[in-house]
């Protein structure tokens, strides 16, 4: 993904400030709340059966703060988002059997976190810089479906 | 697709908070809009960018007076918005992807001026009712 080194700043400086286990964790609730279809991976994590379940659910966050960990990786690595995620493109493609489309709509949500986090910095610059990252991410875990 | 009553009660309320800064929740939407997807910006070709302020601000708020409208009609968004969903189909002809993409922007601007109220309930309610918004502006697109 190509950012300028003014968007790579926006995105380190933000990042910085990211509580990963917290924001991963609201993340993966909200996508479980905002869009319940992506619910179907999740059949072992037990009560999801209202928003305050989903958000409260230990096994949401523990999992969301995992996911947020890898998307932290890859920040450090944005010049090789391929190789960064190739392994866990194929995992979930070939084990989890994750439609790719899922990946775009935890960016867009992540993108929502990280707006109700950090407010009016969280700028339009700063929301361009990061949609990039998670297209970037989305895409390289993509990369190895077949 | 139809909101549950919980939905509607949810948008209501946010809704009262956020008519009172509309003018600025819209203008914000619009310049997130066009700044994280320019493309966006070959709908607005006549906006000059000396100006873009001012001009983001009223395009802002005529958006916005549209999703109010629907708000305060949610039982029949179809009948509130008819006149604006003929003008998309017959004259403005947007790709529909870009209503996703404004919507997007729209809660993007929702959870940074309301974080609290912006619950993941909130959220959802939020996301469904735009995206009803953006159904009845298409219908009638062919």
């Amino acid at each position: 993904v190509h950012l300028t080194a003014e968007e790579k700043a926006l995105v380190t400086g933000l990042w910085g400030k990211v509580k990963v286990e917290e924001f991963g964790g609201e993340a993966l609730g909200r996508l479980l709340v905002v869009y319940p279809w992506t619910q179907r991976f999740f059949d072992s994590f037990g009560d999801l059966s209202s928003a305050d379940a989903v958000m409260g659910n230990p096994k949401v966050k523990a999992h969301g703060a995992k996911v947020l960990q890898s998307m932290g990786d890859g920040i450090k690595n944005l010049d090789n988002l391929k190789g960064t995620f190739s392994k866990l493109s194929e995992l979930h493609c070939d084990k989890l059997h994750v439609d790719p489309e899922n990946f775009r709509l935890l960016g867009n949500v992540l993108v929502c976190v990280l707006a109700r986090h950090f407010g009016k910095d969280f700028t339009p610059a700063a929301q361009a810089a990061f949609q990039k990252v998670v297209a970037g991410v989305a895409n390289a875990l993509a990369a190895k479906y077949h | 697709m139809s909101l549950t009553t919980n939905e509607r009660t949810i948008i209501l309320a946010m809704w009262d908070k956020i008519a009172t800064e509309s003018e600025e929740i819209g203008r914000e939407t619009l310049d997130r809009l066009l700044t994280v997807f320019p493309q966006a910006k070959t709908y607005f070709p006549h906006f000059d960018m000396n100006s873009r302020s001012a001009q983001l601000r009223a395009h802002g708020a005529k958006v916005m007076s549209a999703i109010g409208d629907a708000a305060k009609n949610i039982d029949n968004v179809s009948g509130a918005l008819a006149r604006l969903s003929e003008m998309h189909a017959y004259i403005l002809r947007v790709d529909p992807v870009n209503f996703k993409l404004l919507s997007h922007c729209l809660l993007v601007t929702l959870a940074t001026h309301f974080p609290a109220d912006f619950t993941a309930e909130a959220h959802e309610a939020w996301d469904k009712f735009m995206s009803l918004v953006s159904s009845v502006l298409t219908e009638k697109y062919r």
